[in-house]
């Protein structure tokens, strides 16, 4: 770990060349490296823990003790229909949330961006609010005006639950891309006789196309990690993780821990590539 | 809203509108207004709804005024999220700070993409990566027991097990927006403040931390609001004396079948999140936009 020289530090070691000065400008800093491997070991260690757990042959998944070393639990999850199940579920729930949060985000955005700062600002406080909701109202609420309906909790409510607040952050992505969006091209196509719908579609959608990316992409990370907001609304249904969290309950086998270990994997692949496309487009510069 | 339809026209306009209506009416404003009337009205048997029995009062939250253990569990939440909040506000700031002004550009970027990956790893799995570490024969306790620091395995699931569950689910919450806004501090004005003789501390004081104050809120805000309504850390890592205030919610629903009461419960910790929200703004002087960001 690279520490940049203080330029104190270089001042007093190069007037006076005392070493207890020295020591005493370099004490900090060690210090604080230590704190920086301890804080770096608090995040991973227990990820560490709970993925090695997996290879270990104990029925509990732990890492003392060592009972031996062995793959078994990856075809254990892998024969486990219940996970599939669950997993699938998940995915669904996913693209479900997507396909509704994505345009109403959109048109959130769009909508709030055409009207004046007085009512701008009020409806801008009305649609973030969601975010500033506990997870566990939104579900409740969802589920007692359906229950009113006569519509019980499933893979509907759970679908409308997530998408409620998730559409927030959508809306808040592409507003921040709309902020930086020049009019002139629209009013240059419209002077070219492009239809207004022409325009959406070729200027305006083009435009906003890499939050949109961006913002299906949280989109789909935040449905597939809910929980809170799940619990409420979920019925009989078993998305992945309410059955992670069963598992804890009714029986927790290092299978789980081979799935967790899975789900982090993908995870690094996919910071690592949201990272590149972030960098490449950074590069470029906006148009 | 007369400009939408004549920047989109009257089809693409109104299907804007639609959808924006669709969205705030039926998901957002219609369940919040019906979880109020099911949190004012008394739980009955089908057979009585409509009757005289039938009409809006507040019995369900002066229930949890007058509940002991529910009030104890209430506070309890309240004042245990707020100690998650100065934990890792104490821990991040340190670290917020060495990555915005003192590292190289290099291990900044480094060390942001280190704490990306847990950030995005689901935080079911982060509690059951703290299930498995302070199990009883766990490897905390053998780990412990080896340096001969105890001598008898500790029953760590309770109130200690959910307390670190959350510090370690949120921490980034509250670590990502200090960074941000420290990032856009100019470090001319650190130098120059040292250069005048400010000592450390009041750099930290005068300086810093006036300019980091919305991502300190932001983060202060974040991690307050998690916490209170977690679920899956006290579920996992508590014991029966630690329950959370969210879990008296969920049995309401689940198993006491008491929808109106766990309603009206659920509205009590919506409200303490607003207030906490309107407290945190006006005490750190910024408004809702730089929170949401």
């Amino acid at each position: 770990m690279t520490v940049r020289i203080e330029t104190e530090g270089v001042a007093r070691s190069a007037a006076g060349r005392d070493w207890t000065a020295k020591a005493a400008a370099l004490l900090p800093r060690i210090i604080f490296a230590g704190y920086m491997i301890l804080f770096f070991t608090y995040l991973f260690l227990p990820l560490v823990v709970m993925g090695a757990a997996t290879f270990n042959t104990s029925k509990f998944p732990t890492v003392t003790p060592w009972l031996g070393t062995t793959l078994d639990w990856f075809s254990a999850l892998w024969s486990d229909q219940a996970m599939w199940r669950a997993l699938g579920l998940s995915f669904l729930i996913a693209l479900a949330v997507i396909a509704i949060a994505l345009p109403a985000g959109t048109a959130a955005a769009l909508f709030l961006t055409s009207l004046q700062p007085r009512a701008r600002t009020f409806l801008y406080a009305f649609m973030v609010s969601p975010l500033l909701t506990p997870g566990v109202a939104i579900g409740i609420a969802t589920l007692v005006l359906w229950h009113q309906l006569g519509v019980g909790g499933g893979t509907f409510l759970i679908v409308l639950a997530q998408a409620s607040f998730i559409t927030s952050y959508v809306m808040l992505m592409v507003v921040a891309r709309l902020q930086r969006f020049d009019r002139v091209q629209e009013e240059a196509a419209a002077g070219l006789g492009a239809s207004r719908f022409m325009i959406f579609r070729r200027i305006l959608l083009p435009y906003l196309r890499p939050s949109l990316l961006a913002a299906a992409f949280i989109a789909f990370l935040q449905s597939f990690e809910n929980y809170n907001t799940t619990l409420f609304v979920r019925g009989t249904e078993t998305p992945l993780t309410v059955y992670i969290a069963t598992k804890v309950r009714t029986g927790l086998t290092p299978a789980v821990n081979a799935l967790g270990l899975i789900l982090i994997g993908v995870t690094i692949l996919a910071a690592i590539a949201i990272e590149i496309v972030r960098r490449r487009s950074a590069g470029r510069p906006v148009a | 809203m007369g400009n939408l339809f004549a920047r989109f026209g009257t089809g693409l306009g109104a299907l804007i509108v639609g959808l924006v209506a669709a969205w705030l009416v039926s998901m957002v404003l219609a369940p919040n207004l019906m979880m109020l009337d099911f949190s004012l009205r008394p739980n009955l048997m089908p057979a009585q709804i409509g009757g005289l029995d039938d009409h809006y009062t507040l019995a369900n939250f002066a229930a949890l005024a007058g509940d002991p253990v529910h009030r104890v569990i209430f506070l309890k939440t309240i004042w245990a999220s707020a100690l998650v909040m100065v934990t890792t506000l104490a821990v991040t700031y340190p670290i917020a700070y060495w990555m915005a002004k003192v590292a190289s550009p290099r291990a900044a970027a480094l060390a942001v993409m280190a704490l990306i990956i847990p950030f995005w790893i689901n935080e079911v799995l982060r509690t059951l990566a703290w299930y498995i570490l302070l199990a009883f024969g766990g490897p905390l306790n053998a780990a412990l027991l080896w340096l001969g620091i105890i001598d008898q395995p500790v029953r760590w699931f309770g109130d200690f097990g959910v307390l670190a569950g959350m510090v370690y689910a949120y921490i980034l919450f509250m670590l990502f927006p200090i960074y941000n806004s420290i990032s856009t501090l100019d470090t001319v004005q650190i130098e120059a403040a040292r250069n005048l003789g400010a000592s450390t501390p009041r750099i930290h004081w005068r300086i810093v931390i006036p300019h980091a104050k919305a991502g300190i809120a932001t983060g202060c805000v974040f991690t307050f609001m998690l916490a209170a309504g977690s679920y899956v850390a006290p579920a996992l890592l508590g014991a029966p004396g630690s329950r959370w205030f969210t879990e008296i919610i969920y049995n309401w629903f689940f198993e006491g079948g008491n929808w109106n009461r766990g309603a009206a419960y659920a509205l009590v910790l919506l409200t303490l999140y607003m207030l906490v929200v309107l407290a945190t703004l006006k005490l750190f002087r910024v408004n809702l936009a730089d929170v949401a960001k």
